[in-house]
């Protein structure tokens, strides 16, 4: 569904990836780990087109989408969940929900994609006439997740959803993460520092260390991997 | 009491002018980040556009006979001219956004700002070269009457002010909060990157909003132009600055900070004209701006952001 290939993106004269390669087939869950600084939020920016490549491809559903404006590739259906969270403080939980619909133009099927996901994330329901800045960070994660479901994705980019986050929390997020991937048919990208969280749920896996892949493997075999288990494991 | 009353009617009316101006450099201010100068001048345009469409629409509805007289033609006509010179100035400041700041839109916030001061003098200075440098004066466009409430006198033009202004900020307020393209509008003043990664076009809504602030511009010089119906290519140099007084005054980015600083900012001009010396007609607006950066520098209602992490 997606393929990476040989991409190099810049920032000025650091450079941030030397040229990676990165599939993510149709209906599964493909993790990238990696140190702070590896380059895994940069490979995801340059994906949904807010950094630009300085060069390489990256082809969405057959097409070629490395030159698109970040909302053209939104229209494609790859939605990106930003490092952080970015929900917009400044809008009630609702807007930021229907922000997530920009580009739809049926406006009749919302209802019931809003009932799906006030379903599995009940606490936005609760504060949906709530300004956005006033949930907690967990909550925050929660719109972010479901404002970019708001957008019908096929594939969906998540830049570390457990920061900061609670590890009850972060195991409820991650429990929703392969529901969406089950019930709902959209592929998922993950990237997180939580390597043992990520390996479990993911069927492939990538190590990306200072803008390289240095590893790929199926995620059971990645988790006994001796180098992965010293670095990004805990030993 | 009754000069009070009647300073204070003035003021409000004034106010509404300054509102209007501010909201402009507030909107584009919250989507852009910069304080586009030029926007003063698009009122002036307001005015002239104004001014040279009036025959036309008389043409087409022709106004009362006796200017003293309410006349539902007269009225219409009057509409109609605020209504094609909105739409011209919406036109020129979407094309003033799609040709000189987008090419900028990357660059140092500086090179934009000083590149704004330039589109102010180059509209002043094209506008003395199309329109005559000396002043025009301005077709009543509307019926005048003075309405005396005891002493108080009321002109009729000024309840056409307040009128207009409340029907645009209702209609402001519905399009900025109810719409699709309000609430993105919104969403991009808060956050550019999480815009367009919900798919908002941001050029698109940049546009949008370049449209709608110049729109409200031209309303204003239109209701100043009735009260005061003599017009010149520089008349936008001074109201401009003061509702960008306004603007900071209300906090710069808010919309009901801008016409509460605007509203704010005329009743004071008219109270020290009135009370004081009108040789501080526009020492007064420097004066507020001094103060409010000192105490209050993020405005009346503005509040410094706090993002969570
Ligand atoms: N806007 C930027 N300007 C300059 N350098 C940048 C910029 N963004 C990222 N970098 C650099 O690019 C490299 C990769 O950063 P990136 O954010 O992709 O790392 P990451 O793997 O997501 O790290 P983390 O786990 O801390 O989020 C780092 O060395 C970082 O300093
Ligand atoms: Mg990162």
């Amino acid at each position: 569904m997606l393929q990476i290939r040989d991409l190099h993106v810049n920032y000025g004269a650091i450079t941030a990836l030397h040229g990676i390669n990165i599939d993510v087939p149709k209906g599964s869950i493909v993790t990238l780990i990696g140190a702070n600084g590896a380059g895994k939020s940069t490979t995801l920016r340059a994906v949904s087109g807010i950094t630009r490549a300085q060069k390489g491809s990256i082809v969405f559903d057959g097409e070629e989408i490395v030159h698109l404006a970040p909302h053209k590739i939104v229209g494609r259906g790859l939605c990106h969940v930003p490092e952080g969270r970015m929900i917009f403080a400044n809008l009630s939980v609702m807007e930021n929900l229907l922000m997530g619909a920009y580009r739809r133009n049926d406006r009749k099927a919302f209802g019931g994609d809003l009932d799906y996901i006030f379903d599995i994330f009940p606490r936005l329901k609760e504060r949906k006439a709530q300004s956005a800045g006033t949930l907690s960070g967990g909550e925050q994660q929660m719109l972010a997740i479901g404002r970019a479901l708001m957008s019908k994705p096929r594939c969906l980019m998540l830049d570390e959803p457990s920061l900061g986050i609670a590890p009850l929390l972060v195991k409820t997020i991650f429990e929703k993460i392969v529901e969406v991937n089950k019930n709902l048919g959209i592929t998922v990208l993950l990237v997180e520092q939580n390597a043992n969280l990520a390996l479990e749920i993911s069927q492939f896996g990538y190590v990306l260390e200072t803008g390289r892949i240095i590893l790929s493997d199926a995620s059971a075999k990645l988790r006994e991997d001796p180098q992965v288990k010293e670095c990004y494991l805990g030993g | 009491m009754i000069q009070f009353l009647q300073q204070l009617i003035n003021g409000l009316a004034l106010g509404s002018i300054y509102a209007l101006i501010a909201l402009g450099y507030t909107m584009v201010y919250g989507v852009l980040k910069f304080i586009n100068f030029a926007h003063g001048d698009i009122y002036m345009v307001g005015a002239f556009v104004g001014l040279y469409v009036t025959p036309w629409v008389w043409k087409v509805i022709p106004p009362g006979q006796d200017p003293s007289k309410f006349n539902w033609n007269t009225t219409a006509g009057g509409l109609v001219v605020m209504l094609i010179s909105m739409v011209v100035c919406a036109v020129l400041g979407i094309l003033i956004e799609r040709l000189v700041y987008r090419p900028l839109r990357n660059r140092p916030r500086l090179t934009v700002l000083i590149t704004a001061i330039g589109v102010s003098i180059f509209l002043e200075n094209f506008g003395q070269y199309l329109f005559g440098a000396d002043p025009k004066s301005f077709p009543d466009i509307l019926p005048d009457r003075t309405i005396d409430i005891g002493d108080l006198s009321i002109f009729m033009n000024q309840i056409v002010v307040f009128v207009t202004t409340i029907v645009l900020l209702v209609a402001l307020r519905y399009i900025v909060m109810k719409t699709r393209m309000g609430t993105a509008m919104r969403a991009l003043s808060y956050n550019t990157t999480a815009a367009s990664l919900m798919g908002i076009n941001n050029d698109v809504i940049i546009a949008f909003t370049f449209g709608l602030g110049s729109a409200l511009a031209a309303a204003a010089g239109i209701l100043n132009a009735i009260n005061y119906p003599s017009i010149d290519p520089l008349m936008g140099i001074l109201p401009g600055i003061k509702a960008f007084v306004a603007a900071v005054l209300g906090g710069i980015g808010n919309l009901p900070g801008a016409v509460v600083g605007g509203l704010l900012l005329g009743v004071l001009e008219t109270m020290v004209v009135g009370y004081i010396s009108p040789m501080y007609r526009d020492a007064i607006a420097f004066a507020a701006l001094i103060f409010i950066l000192l105490f209050r520098p993020n405005g009346l209602f503005g509040k410094i952001e706090k993002e969570k992490v």
